[in-house]
Protein backbone atom coordinates (compact mmCIF):
# COMPACT_ATOMS: atom_id res chain seq x y z
CA UNK A 1 0.00 0.00 0.00
CA UNK A 2 1.43 3.50 -1.13
CA UNK A 3 0.35 6.61 0.89
CA UNK A 4 0.17 10.02 -0.74
CA UNK A 5 2.76 12.27 0.51
CA UNK A 6 0.13 14.49 1.65
CA UNK A 7 -1.50 12.41 4.14
CA UNK A 8 2.36 11.26 5.69
CA UNK A 9 3.66 14.94 5.83
CA UNK A 10 0.46 15.49 7.54
CA UNK A 11 0.43 13.05 9.87
CA UNK A 12 4.07 14.07 10.74
CA UNK A 13 3.15 17.86 11.21
CA UNK A 14 0.53 15.93 13.90
CA UNK A 15 3.08 14.16 15.17
CA UNK A 16 5.19 16.98 15.41
CA UNK A 17 2.68 18.94 16.95
CA UNK A 18 1.34 16.53 19.34
CA UNK A 19 5.32 15.91 20.52
CA UNK A 20 4.89 20.32 21.46
CA UNK A 21 1.46 19.46 23.46
CA UNK A 22 3.29 17.06 25.62
CA UNK A 23 5.93 19.08 26.07
CA UNK A 24 3.13 22.05 27.13
CA UNK A 25 1.45 20.10 29.22
CA UNK A 26 4.39 18.96 31.35
CA UNK A 27 5.71 22.34 31.59
CA UNK A 28 9.47 23.32 33.04
CA UNK A 29 10.63 21.94 36.31
CA UNK A 30 7.80 19.26 36.66
CA UNK A 31 7.90 15.71 35.78
CA UNK A 32 5.87 14.07 33.41
CA UNK A 33 5.89 10.77 31.02
CA UNK A 34 8.12 12.24 28.11
CA UNK A 35 9.77 8.97 27.09
CA UNK A 36 6.82 6.57 26.69
CA UNK A 37 4.65 9.66 24.99
CA UNK A 38 7.07 10.68 22.12
CA UNK A 39 8.09 6.98 21.77
CA UNK A 40 3.67 6.25 20.71
CA UNK A 41 3.62 9.83 19.54
CA UNK A 42 3.72 8.99 15.67
CA UNK A 43 1.08 5.95 16.14
CA UNK A 44 -1.32 7.95 18.25
CA UNK A 45 -1.30 10.85 15.02
CA UNK A 46 -2.00 8.26 12.68
CA UNK A 47 -5.12 6.77 14.53
CA UNK A 48 -6.58 10.19 15.59
CA UNK A 49 -5.67 12.07 12.76
CA UNK A 50 -6.47 9.46 9.81
CA UNK A 51 -7.42 6.04 10.99
CA UNK A 52 -10.13 6.18 13.88
CA UNK A 53 -13.65 7.38 13.12
CA UNK A 54 -14.53 9.80 15.66
CA UNK A 55 -15.87 13.08 16.03
CA UNK A 56 -15.49 15.50 18.39
CA UNK A 57 -18.92 17.30 17.95
CA UNK A 58 -20.43 13.97 18.46
CA UNK A 59 -18.21 12.63 21.08
CA UNK A 60 -20.84 9.54 22.14
CA UNK A 61 -21.63 8.43 18.44
CA UNK A 62 -21.85 4.18 18.63
CA UNK A 63 -20.02 3.22 15.82
CA UNK A 64 -16.99 5.73 17.10
CA UNK A 65 -13.54 3.67 16.80
CA UNK A 66 -12.73 3.63 20.73
CA UNK A 67 -8.82 3.96 21.83
CA UNK A 68 -8.27 2.36 25.18
CA UNK A 69 -4.42 3.94 26.50
CA UNK A 70 -3.64 0.80 28.33
CA UNK A 71 -0.12 2.66 29.25
CA UNK A 72 -1.86 5.54 30.71
CA UNK A 73 1.07 6.75 32.14
CA UNK A 74 1.29 8.47 28.88
CA UNK A 75 -2.06 10.04 29.11
CA UNK A 76 -0.51 13.32 28.13
CA UNK A 77 0.05 12.09 24.84
CA UNK A 78 -3.95 11.26 24.12
CA UNK A 79 -4.74 14.55 25.75
CA UNK A 80 -2.34 16.16 22.89
CA UNK A 81 -4.10 14.50 20.58
CA UNK A 82 -7.91 15.79 22.36
CA UNK A 83 -6.74 18.60 22.30
CA UNK A 84 -5.26 18.75 18.36
CA UNK A 85 -8.97 17.40 17.23
CA UNK A 86 -10.52 19.62 19.23
CA UNK A 87 -12.18 17.82 21.89
CA UNK A 88 -11.46 20.50 24.50
CA UNK A 89 -9.11 23.90 24.45
CA UNK A 90 -5.27 22.98 23.81
CA UNK A 91 -4.62 25.93 26.48
CA UNK A 92 -5.69 23.24 29.14
CA UNK A 93 -2.73 21.31 28.59
CA UNK A 94 -0.68 23.64 30.72
CA UNK A 95 -3.53 22.78 33.37
CA UNK A 96 -2.55 19.04 33.33
CA UNK A 97 -2.56 17.23 36.34
CA UNK A 98 -3.47 20.89 38.30
CA UNK A 99 -6.14 20.50 41.16
CA UNK A 100 -8.56 22.28 39.07
CA UNK A 101 -8.19 20.47 35.46
CA UNK A 102 -10.22 17.57 34.40
CA UNK A 103 -6.91 16.14 32.72
CA UNK A 104 -5.81 14.06 35.67
CA UNK A 105 -1.99 12.38 35.85
CA UNK A 106 -4.22 8.95 34.23
CA UNK A 107 -6.74 8.83 32.31
CA UNK A 108 -10.04 8.81 33.99
CA UNK A 109 -13.74 8.48 32.64
CA UNK A 110 -15.44 10.42 35.43
CA UNK A 111 -13.19 13.49 34.74
CA UNK A 112 -12.67 13.40 31.11
CA UNK A 113 -14.56 11.40 29.62
CA UNK A 114 -16.53 14.11 27.87
CA UNK A 115 -13.13 14.95 26.52
CA UNK A 116 -12.78 11.49 24.78
CA UNK A 117 -11.00 9.04 27.36
CA UNK A 118 -12.85 5.92 26.67
CA UNK A 119 -11.56 3.98 29.73
CA UNK A 120 -9.99 4.31 32.98
CA UNK A 121 -6.52 3.08 32.95
CA UNK A 122 -3.37 3.47 34.84
CA UNK A 123 -2.98 -0.08 36.86
CA UNK A 124 -0.98 -1.50 33.64
CA UNK A 125 -2.13 -4.69 32.11
CA UNK A 126 -6.34 -3.86 32.48
CA UNK A 127 -6.34 -2.01 29.50
CA UNK A 128 -6.42 -4.91 26.69
CA UNK A 129 -9.11 -6.64 29.06
CA UNK A 130 -11.26 -3.47 28.47
CA UNK A 131 -10.81 -3.39 24.84
CA UNK A 132 -11.81 -7.39 24.87
CA UNK A 133 -14.89 -5.92 26.45
CA UNK A 134 -15.82 -3.26 24.31
CA UNK A 135 -15.13 -5.60 20.95
CA UNK A 136 -17.18 -7.97 22.77
CA UNK A 137 -19.85 -5.94 23.16
CA UNK A 138 -19.91 -3.96 19.73
CA UNK A 139 -20.09 -7.34 17.93
CA UNK A 140 -22.93 -7.93 19.85
CA UNK A 141 -24.60 -4.81 19.08
CA UNK A 142 -23.56 -5.59 15.06
CA UNK A 143 -21.81 -2.12 15.31
CA UNK A 144 -19.23 -1.96 12.88
CA UNK A 145 -16.22 -0.46 14.36
CA UNK A 146 -12.58 -1.08 15.66
CA UNK A 147 -11.19 -1.13 19.16
CA UNK A 148 -7.73 -0.26 19.23
CA UNK A 149 -5.36 -0.76 22.64
CA UNK A 150 -1.80 0.60 22.89
CA UNK A 151 -0.03 -1.13 25.36
CA UNK A 152 3.70 -0.60 26.36
CA UNK A 153 6.45 -3.50 26.08
CA UNK A 154 7.37 -3.38 29.76
CA UNK A 155 3.29 -3.49 30.70
CA UNK A 156 3.67 -7.16 28.56
CA UNK A 157 4.77 -8.67 31.88
CA UNK A 158 1.79 -8.24 33.34
CA UNK A 159 0.26 -11.39 33.37
CA UNK A 160 -3.47 -10.03 32.74
CA UNK A 161 -2.31 -9.04 29.45
CA UNK A 162 -1.87 -12.74 28.44
CA UNK A 163 -5.12 -13.89 29.99
CA UNK A 164 -7.12 -10.89 27.86
CA UNK A 165 -4.99 -12.18 24.97
CA UNK A 166 -6.10 -15.68 25.48
CA UNK A 167 -9.88 -14.31 25.78
CA UNK A 168 -9.57 -12.39 22.30
CA UNK A 169 -8.12 -15.33 20.55
CA UNK A 170 -11.41 -17.39 22.22
CA UNK A 171 -14.12 -15.01 21.31
CA UNK A 172 -12.04 -14.08 17.67
CA UNK A 173 -12.26 -10.49 17.86
CA UNK A 174 -11.00 -9.62 14.76
CA UNK A 175 -12.45 -5.96 15.75
CA UNK A 176 -9.83 -5.36 17.98
CA UNK A 177 -6.13 -4.25 17.74
CA UNK A 178 -3.68 -3.78 19.99
CA UNK A 179 -0.32 -1.44 19.20
CA UNK A 180 2.56 -2.76 21.19
CA UNK A 181 5.18 -0.04 21.36
CA UNK A 182 7.67 -1.36 22.21
CA UNK A 183 10.26 1.27 22.63
CA UNK A 184 12.71 -1.74 24.74
CA UNK A 185 12.59 0.75 27.68
CA UNK A 186 10.76 0.48 30.91
CA UNK A 187 10.95 2.74 33.70
CA UNK A 188 14.43 1.08 35.45
CA UNK A 189 16.19 0.89 32.18
CA UNK A 190 16.25 -1.32 29.37
CA UNK A 191 13.24 -4.02 29.03
CA UNK A 192 15.98 -7.06 28.32
CA UNK A 193 18.54 -5.91 31.26
CA UNK A 194 15.98 -5.48 33.77
CA UNK A 195 13.03 -8.52 32.81
CA UNK A 196 13.16 -10.27 29.62
CA UNK A 197 10.37 -10.83 27.96
CA UNK A 198 11.89 -12.86 25.65
CA UNK A 199 10.09 -13.26 21.92
CA UNK A 200 6.99 -10.90 21.29
CA UNK A 201 6.23 -11.16 18.79
CA UNK A 202 6.48 -14.95 19.17
CA UNK A 203 4.20 -14.36 22.22
CA UNK A 204 1.31 -13.32 20.96
CA UNK A 205 1.36 -15.78 17.74
CA UNK A 206 1.54 -18.42 20.15
CA UNK A 207 -1.93 -17.00 21.77
CA UNK A 208 -3.73 -17.24 18.53
CA UNK A 209 -2.56 -13.41 17.41
CA UNK A 210 -2.41 -11.86 13.52
CA UNK A 211 0.83 -10.37 14.23
CA UNK A 212 1.95 -7.03 12.34
CA UNK A 213 5.26 -5.75 12.74
CA UNK A 214 6.14 -2.17 11.70
CA UNK A 215 8.90 0.82 12.74
CA UNK A 216 6.42 3.22 14.68
CA UNK A 217 8.33 6.04 13.54
CA UNK A 218 8.27 5.75 9.92
CA UNK A 219 4.44 7.21 8.88
CA UNK A 220 3.44 5.03 5.99
CA UNK A 221 4.33 1.81 8.12
CA UNK A 222 2.75 2.82 11.07
CA UNK A 223 -0.46 3.49 8.24
CA UNK A 224 0.63 0.38 6.18
CA UNK A 225 0.34 -1.70 9.56
CA UNK A 226 -3.15 -0.14 10.78
CA UNK A 227 -4.63 -0.46 7.35
CA UNK A 228 -3.21 -4.44 7.16
CA UNK A 229 -5.04 -4.95 10.37
CA UNK A 230 -8.43 -4.08 8.55
CA UNK A 231 -7.71 -6.83 6.42
CA UNK A 232 -7.66 -9.98 9.05
CA UNK A 233 -10.71 -11.39 9.89
CA UNK A 234 -11.77 -14.16 12.33
CA UNK A 235 -8.63 -13.16 15.19
CA UNK A 236 -7.63 -10.12 16.65
CA UNK A 237 -4.37 -8.51 15.37
CA UNK A 238 -1.25 -6.59 17.49
CA UNK A 239 0.66 -4.10 15.73
CA UNK A 240 4.24 -4.41 17.09
CA UNK A 241 5.68 -1.02 16.87
CA UNK A 242 9.64 -1.01 17.19
CA UNK A 243 9.74 2.83 18.55
CA UNK A 244 12.33 4.56 19.99
CA UNK A 245 11.84 5.72 23.82
CA UNK A 246 11.68 9.82 24.50
CA UNK A 247 12.09 10.32 20.29
CA UNK A 248 12.51 13.34 18.77
CA UNK A 249 14.02 14.99 21.87
CA UNK A 250 18.20 14.15 22.01
CA UNK A 251 17.83 14.29 25.79
CA UNK A 252 15.25 12.05 26.02
CA UNK A 253 16.43 9.38 23.44
CA UNK A 254 20.18 9.69 24.93
CA UNK A 255 18.76 8.94 28.80
CA UNK A 256 18.96 5.11 29.97
CA UNK A 257 15.32 4.71 30.48
CA UNK A 258 14.23 7.28 27.81
CA UNK A 259 13.16 10.31 30.16
CA UNK A 260 10.23 7.75 31.00
CA UNK A 261 8.96 10.08 33.83
CA UNK A 262 11.43 13.12 33.89
CA UNK A 263 11.34 17.26 33.86
CA UNK A 264 12.77 19.71 31.94
CA UNK A 265 14.62 22.16 32.84
CA UNK A 266 13.32 25.67 31.64
CA UNK A 267 16.25 25.81 29.15
CA UNK A 268 15.19 22.28 28.25
CA UNK A 269 11.84 23.18 27.89
CA UNK A 270 11.96 26.38 25.88
CA UNK A 271 14.31 24.47 23.73
CA UNK A 272 11.95 21.86 23.22
CA UNK A 273 9.13 23.87 22.27
CA UNK A 274 11.43 25.52 19.86
CA UNK A 275 12.17 21.83 18.31
CA UNK A 276 8.66 20.85 17.68
CA UNK A 277 7.06 24.48 17.65
CA UNK A 278 7.57 24.69 13.78
CA UNK A 279 3.62 24.01 13.83
CA UNK A 280 1.25 24.37 15.67
CA UNK B 1 -43.48 -19.19 45.34
CA UNK B 2 -41.16 -18.77 48.40
CA UNK B 3 -37.38 -19.53 47.41
CA UNK B 4 -35.00 -21.93 49.23
CA UNK B 5 -31.61 -21.13 47.69
CA UNK B 6 -30.04 -17.78 47.15
CA UNK B 7 -28.24 -18.86 44.45
CA UNK B 8 -30.64 -20.24 42.27
CA UNK B 9 -32.92 -17.05 43.51
CA UNK B 10 -30.01 -15.01 41.95
CA UNK B 11 -30.11 -17.30 38.75
CA UNK B 12 -33.62 -16.85 38.51
CA UNK B 13 -33.57 -12.94 38.57
CA UNK B 14 -31.00 -13.00 36.13
CA UNK B 15 -33.14 -14.75 33.68
CA UNK B 16 -36.09 -12.72 34.40
CA UNK B 17 -33.81 -10.13 33.71
CA UNK B 18 -32.86 -11.06 30.68
CA UNK B 19 -36.25 -11.54 29.20
CA UNK B 20 -36.88 -8.24 29.79
CA UNK B 21 -33.84 -6.47 28.95
CA UNK B 22 -31.65 -7.57 25.82
CA UNK B 23 -28.38 -5.70 27.55
CA UNK B 24 -27.95 -8.05 30.55
CA UNK B 25 -24.96 -9.63 30.00
CA UNK B 26 -22.98 -12.50 32.31
CA UNK B 27 -19.61 -14.07 32.77
CA UNK B 28 -18.21 -16.91 34.56
CA UNK B 29 -15.05 -17.92 35.02
CA UNK B 30 -15.89 -21.65 35.03
CA UNK B 31 -17.70 -22.01 37.61
CA UNK B 32 -21.14 -21.33 35.98
CA UNK B 33 -22.90 -24.35 38.33
CA UNK B 34 -21.88 -22.87 41.41
CA UNK B 35 -22.54 -19.24 40.56
CA UNK B 36 -25.80 -20.31 39.02
CA UNK B 37 -24.57 -17.96 35.96
CA UNK B 38 -25.47 -21.59 33.89
CA UNK B 39 -29.45 -20.97 34.69
CA UNK B 40 -28.88 -17.25 32.38
CA UNK B 41 -26.34 -19.41 30.21
CA UNK B 42 -28.90 -21.93 29.84
CA UNK B 43 -31.94 -19.35 28.19
CA UNK B 44 -29.67 -16.76 26.72
CA UNK B 45 -26.20 -18.62 25.49
CA UNK B 46 -25.34 -15.52 23.14
CA UNK B 47 -25.44 -13.35 26.38
CA UNK B 48 -23.44 -15.23 28.58
CA UNK B 49 -19.26 -15.44 28.41
CA UNK B 50 -17.38 -17.89 29.55
CA UNK B 51 -14.13 -16.40 30.39
CA UNK B 52 -12.23 -19.55 31.05
CA UNK B 53 -10.68 -18.91 34.54
CA UNK B 54 -9.24 -16.08 34.86
CA UNK B 55 -10.72 -13.88 36.98
CA UNK B 56 -8.40 -10.89 36.75
CA UNK B 57 -10.06 -10.14 32.48
CA UNK B 58 -12.77 -11.19 33.37
CA UNK B 59 -13.40 -8.20 35.84
CA UNK B 60 -11.56 -5.56 33.65
CA UNK B 61 -13.78 -7.36 30.06
CA UNK B 62 -16.54 -6.19 32.03
CA UNK B 63 -15.41 -2.96 32.17
CA UNK B 64 -15.33 -2.54 28.67
CA UNK B 65 -18.89 -4.36 27.88
CA UNK B 66 -20.56 -1.49 30.50
CA UNK B 67 -18.61 1.13 28.59
CA UNK B 68 -20.51 -0.32 25.16
CA UNK B 69 -23.59 -0.06 27.59
CA UNK B 70 -24.19 -3.49 28.67
CA UNK B 71 -25.02 -4.32 32.24
CA UNK B 72 -22.54 -7.01 32.94
CA UNK B 73 -22.75 -9.61 36.11
CA UNK B 74 -19.43 -10.64 36.97
CA UNK B 75 -19.60 -13.86 38.78
CA UNK B 76 -17.17 -15.80 41.04
CA UNK B 77 -16.70 -17.04 44.66
CA UNK B 78 -16.98 -14.01 46.94
CA UNK B 79 -13.20 -14.69 47.59
CA UNK B 80 -11.91 -14.36 44.11
CA UNK B 81 -14.66 -12.07 43.17
CA UNK B 82 -13.57 -9.50 45.24
CA UNK B 83 -10.11 -10.62 46.33
CA UNK B 84 -8.49 -11.72 43.29
CA UNK B 85 -9.96 -9.04 41.18
CA UNK B 86 -9.79 -6.02 43.79
CA UNK B 87 -7.40 -4.25 41.50
CA UNK B 88 -9.50 -5.05 38.82
CA UNK B 89 -12.51 -3.42 40.57
CA UNK B 90 -10.79 -0.48 41.75
CA UNK B 91 -9.17 0.96 38.53
CA UNK B 92 -11.24 -0.58 35.69
CA UNK B 93 -14.63 0.13 37.38
CA UNK B 94 -14.96 2.15 40.71
CA UNK B 95 -13.00 5.10 39.97
CA UNK B 96 -14.45 5.66 36.98
CA UNK B 97 -18.08 4.26 38.23
CA UNK B 98 -18.59 1.84 35.29
CA UNK B 99 -21.54 -0.13 35.80
CA UNK B 100 -20.57 -3.18 36.32
CA UNK B 101 -22.48 -5.53 38.93
CA UNK B 102 -19.54 -8.17 41.09
CA UNK B 103 -21.49 -10.90 41.91
CA UNK B 104 -19.75 -12.72 45.19
CA UNK B 105 -20.82 -16.03 45.52
CA UNK B 106 -20.53 -18.57 47.84
CA UNK B 107 -19.92 -16.02 50.34
CA UNK B 108 -19.15 -16.04 53.98
CA UNK B 109 -18.63 -19.15 55.43
CA UNK B 110 -20.96 -20.84 53.10
CA UNK B 111 -18.37 -23.27 51.11
CA UNK B 112 -18.26 -24.84 54.34
CA UNK B 113 -16.00 -27.82 52.92
CA UNK B 114 -13.66 -26.12 50.98
CA UNK B 115 -11.54 -24.76 53.89
CA UNK B 116 -9.76 -21.01 54.23
CA UNK B 117 -9.12 -20.26 50.49
CA UNK B 118 -12.80 -20.39 49.36
CA UNK B 119 -14.14 -18.89 52.19
CA UNK B 120 -14.77 -14.97 52.66
CA UNK B 121 -14.54 -12.86 56.02
CA UNK B 122 -12.99 -10.07 54.81
CA UNK B 123 -15.19 -9.76 51.46
CA UNK B 124 -17.56 -6.65 52.82
CA UNK B 125 -14.67 -4.79 54.49
CA UNK B 126 -12.63 -4.41 50.92
CA UNK B 127 -15.48 -4.26 48.64
CA UNK B 128 -17.06 -1.18 50.92
CA UNK B 129 -13.88 0.54 50.99
CA UNK B 130 -14.18 1.50 47.72
CA UNK B 131 -15.39 4.82 46.40
CA UNK B 132 -18.56 4.32 44.13
CA UNK B 133 -19.75 0.91 45.25
CA UNK B 134 -23.22 -0.34 46.67
CA UNK B 135 -22.79 -2.93 49.01
CA UNK B 136 -25.52 -5.44 49.17
CA UNK B 137 -26.39 -8.26 51.09
CA UNK B 138 -29.54 -9.48 51.14
CA UNK B 139 -31.07 -12.05 54.11
CA UNK B 140 -32.56 -14.78 52.63
CA UNK B 141 -33.47 -16.09 48.92
CA UNK B 142 -36.86 -13.89 48.47
CA UNK B 143 -34.29 -10.87 49.26
CA UNK B 144 -31.82 -11.86 47.30
CA UNK B 145 -34.24 -12.51 43.61
CA UNK B 146 -35.47 -8.51 44.72
CA UNK B 147 -31.50 -7.43 45.44
CA UNK B 148 -30.51 -8.36 41.93
CA UNK B 149 -33.17 -6.94 40.49
CA UNK B 150 -32.89 -3.48 42.07
CA UNK B 151 -28.88 -4.20 41.59
CA UNK B 152 -29.42 -4.28 37.61
CA UNK B 153 -31.74 -1.09 38.18
CA UNK B 154 -29.34 1.06 40.02
CA UNK B 155 -26.49 2.47 37.82
CA UNK B 156 -23.59 2.11 38.85
CA UNK B 157 -20.96 -0.66 40.32
CA UNK B 158 -22.72 -2.88 42.89
CA UNK B 159 -21.33 -6.05 44.86
CA UNK B 160 -23.89 -8.50 45.83
CA UNK B 161 -23.21 -11.03 48.04
CA UNK B 162 -24.86 -14.48 47.98
CA UNK B 163 -24.64 -17.42 50.08
CA UNK B 164 -24.24 -20.89 48.85
CA UNK B 165 -26.69 -22.72 51.02
CA UNK B 166 -30.62 -23.76 51.12
CA UNK B 167 -32.40 -22.39 53.95
CA UNK B 168 -35.72 -20.63 53.91
CA UNK B 169 -37.04 -17.26 53.25
CA UNK B 170 -37.86 -14.81 55.93
CA UNK B 171 -38.80 -12.61 53.84
CA UNK B 172 -42.16 -11.94 51.71
CA UNK B 173 -41.58 -12.83 47.72
CA UNK B 174 -42.62 -9.65 46.98
CA UNK B 175 -41.49 -7.53 50.00
CA UNK B 176 -40.20 -3.97 48.41
CA UNK B 177 -36.56 -4.10 47.71
CA UNK B 178 -34.79 -0.35 48.34
CA UNK B 179 -31.55 0.03 47.93
CA UNK B 180 -29.90 2.06 51.58
CA UNK B 181 -33.17 1.31 53.42
CA UNK B 182 -32.67 -0.66 56.66
CA UNK B 183 -35.74 -2.81 57.30
CA UNK B 184 -37.48 -3.42 60.83
CA UNK B 185 -38.18 -6.85 60.57
CA UNK B 186 -39.29 -7.11 64.22
CA UNK B 187 -40.14 -3.82 66.86
CA UNK B 188 -38.77 -3.93 70.12
CA UNK B 189 -37.87 -1.47 72.15
CA UNK B 190 -34.88 -2.15 74.02
CA UNK B 191 -31.75 -3.70 72.29
CA UNK B 192 -31.60 -3.66 68.42
CA UNK B 193 -29.95 -5.94 66.35
CA UNK B 194 -28.86 -5.07 63.08
CA UNK B 195 -28.29 -8.60 60.84
CA UNK B 196 -27.38 -9.08 57.15
CA UNK B 197 -27.69 -11.85 55.45
CA UNK B 198 -27.71 -15.00 56.82
CA UNK B 199 -27.63 -13.69 60.49
CA UNK B 200 -30.64 -12.15 59.76
CA UNK B 201 -32.79 -14.83 60.77
CA UNK B 202 -30.69 -16.01 63.42
CA UNK B 203 -31.49 -12.96 64.82
CA UNK B 204 -35.45 -13.05 64.22
CA UNK B 205 -34.61 -16.61 66.09
CA UNK B 206 -32.83 -14.82 69.36
CA UNK B 207 -35.48 -11.94 69.80
CA UNK B 208 -38.21 -14.84 69.76
CA UNK B 209 -36.03 -16.65 72.18
CA UNK B 210 -35.78 -13.44 74.72
CA UNK B 211 -39.45 -12.24 74.23
CA UNK B 212 -40.33 -11.54 77.65
CA UNK B 213 -37.23 -10.98 78.85
CA UNK B 214 -35.77 -8.46 76.74
CA UNK B 215 -37.39 -6.62 73.85
CA UNK B 216 -35.60 -7.18 71.11
CA UNK B 217 -35.83 -5.14 67.65
CA UNK B 218 -34.34 -7.26 64.63
CA UNK B 219 -33.40 -4.81 61.72
CA UNK B 220 -31.88 -6.05 58.28
CA UNK B 221 -29.16 -4.20 57.13
CA UNK B 222 -29.39 -5.52 53.39
CA UNK B 223 -27.20 -2.60 52.29
CA UNK B 224 -24.18 -2.12 54.09
CA UNK B 225 -23.07 0.79 51.83
CA UNK B 226 -24.35 3.41 51.73
CA UNK B 227 -25.37 3.21 55.34
CA UNK B 228 -27.31 6.82 55.89
CA UNK B 229 -26.91 7.92 59.78
CA UNK B 230 -30.06 9.44 59.74
CA UNK B 231 -32.37 5.86 58.22
CA UNK B 232 -30.25 3.86 60.48
CA UNK B 233 -31.19 5.86 63.66
CA UNK B 234 -34.99 6.38 62.75
CA UNK B 235 -34.24 2.24 62.35
CA UNK B 236 -33.02 1.70 65.71
CA UNK B 237 -35.72 3.77 66.73
CA UNK B 238 -36.29 3.90 70.95
CA UNK B 239 -34.02 1.26 71.63
CA UNK B 240 -30.96 2.01 73.69
CA UNK B 241 -28.23 -0.44 72.52
CA UNK B 242 -27.17 -1.97 69.23
CA UNK B 243 -26.08 -5.20 68.37
CA UNK B 244 -24.50 -5.92 64.89
CA UNK B 245 -24.46 -9.51 63.45
CA UNK B 246 -22.77 -10.85 60.61
CA UNK B 247 -21.09 -13.53 58.86
CA UNK B 248 -18.03 -12.34 58.34
CA UNK B 249 -14.93 -10.84 60.26
CA UNK B 250 -15.80 -8.23 62.90
CA UNK B 251 -12.78 -6.08 60.92
CA UNK B 252 -14.46 -3.83 58.12
CA UNK B 253 -17.91 -5.32 58.16
CA UNK B 254 -21.22 -4.48 59.24
CA UNK B 255 -20.23 -4.02 62.58
CA UNK B 256 -17.81 -1.30 61.79
CA UNK B 257 -19.88 0.25 59.19
CA UNK B 258 -22.51 0.70 61.55
CA UNK B 259 -20.16 1.94 64.34
CA UNK B 260 -18.82 4.19 61.57
CA UNK B 261 -22.66 5.41 60.77
CA UNK B 262 -23.57 6.40 63.67
CA UNK B 263 -20.69 8.17 65.10
CA UNK B 264 -21.44 11.02 66.88
CA UNK B 265 -24.96 9.12 68.96
CA UNK B 266 -23.31 7.58 71.53
CA UNK B 267 -25.06 4.02 71.90
CA UNK B 268 -23.25 0.86 73.99
CA UNK B 269 -22.92 -2.00 70.82
CA UNK B 270 -22.29 -5.27 70.59
CA UNK B 271 -20.29 -7.35 67.28
CA UNK B 272 -20.95 -10.77 66.23
CA UNK B 273 -18.57 -11.52 63.66
CA UNK B 274 -15.68 -13.53 63.12
CA UNK B 275 -12.92 -13.06 65.55
CA UNK B 276 -9.70 -11.95 63.05
CA UNK B 277 -9.48 -15.59 61.67
CA UNK B 278 -9.62 -17.22 58.21
CA UNK B 279 -12.33 -20.19 57.99
CA UNK B 280 -11.62 -23.71 57.58
CA UNK B 281 -13.32 -27.00 56.48
CA UNK B 282 -16.50 -28.89 58.26
CA UNK B 283 -19.07 -31.28 56.65
CA UNK B 284 -21.66 -29.11 57.32
CA UNK B 285 -22.36 -25.37 57.09
CA UNK B 286 -24.13 -25.23 61.08
CA UNK B 287 -21.38 -26.79 62.67
CA UNK B 288 -19.12 -24.23 61.27
CA UNK B 289 -20.98 -21.62 61.58
CA UNK B 290 -21.03 -22.70 65.90
CA UNK B 291 -17.67 -23.35 65.77
CA UNK B 292 -16.78 -19.10 64.86
CA UNK B 293 -19.77 -18.24 67.21
CA UNK B 294 -22.36 -17.24 64.53
CA UNK B 295 -25.46 -18.93 66.25
CA UNK B 296 -29.00 -17.27 67.04
CA UNK B 297 -27.22 -18.10 70.79
CA UNK B 298 -24.02 -15.99 70.40
CA UNK B 299 -26.74 -13.78 69.42
CA UNK B 300 -28.86 -13.60 72.69
CA UNK B 301 -25.21 -13.96 74.60
CA UNK B 302 -24.59 -10.41 73.06
CA UNK B 303 -28.14 -8.81 73.33
CA UNK B 304 -27.61 -10.01 77.51
CA UNK B 305 -24.23 -8.61 77.52
CA UNK B 306 -25.96 -5.26 77.12
CA UNK B 307 -28.39 -5.77 79.57
CA UNK B 308 -25.80 -5.98 82.16
CA UNK B 309 -25.01 -2.52 81.30
CA UNK B 310 -28.27 -1.82 83.08
CA UNK B 311 -29.94 -0.89 79.88
CA UNK B 312 -32.71 -3.16 79.95
CA UNK B 313 -35.01 -4.36 81.86
CA UNK B 314 -34.71 -7.42 84.27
Amino acid sequence: MVFDKDITGHLEDKAKALRKNVVMSIGANYPGHIGGSFSAADIMAALYFHKMKHDPKNRYMPDRDRLVLSKGHIAILQYAALAEAGYFPIEELANTKKLSSFLQGHPDLIKSGEYGVEAGTGSLGQGLSIGVGMAYGLRMDNISCKVYVILGDGELAEGQVWEAAMAANTFKLDNLVAVADKNDKQAQGAVKDRFDLGGIPEKWKAFGWHVIEINGHDMADVLKGLYAADKIKGKPSVIIASTVKGKGLDIAEAHPAGMHNASLTKEQYDQAIATFGGRA
Amino acid sequence: MSLTNQRVAYGQALVDLGRENNDIVVLDADLGSSTMGRMFENEFPQRHIEVGIAEANMTSMSAGLALIGKIPFVNSFAVFASGRAFDQIRQSIAIGNVNVKIVGSSAGLSDFGDGATHQSVEDIAIMRSLPNITVLSPCDPNEAYQATIAAAKHKGPVYLRINRTDFPSVTKADAPFVIGQPVVMKEGSDVAVLATGYMVRLALEAAQSLEGKVSVKVVNIHTIKPLCQEKLLTAIGDCKAVVTAEEHSLIGGLGSAVAEALRGNPLPMEFVGINDVFGRSAHNYEELMEYFGLTSGNIEQAVLKLKVLGITKD
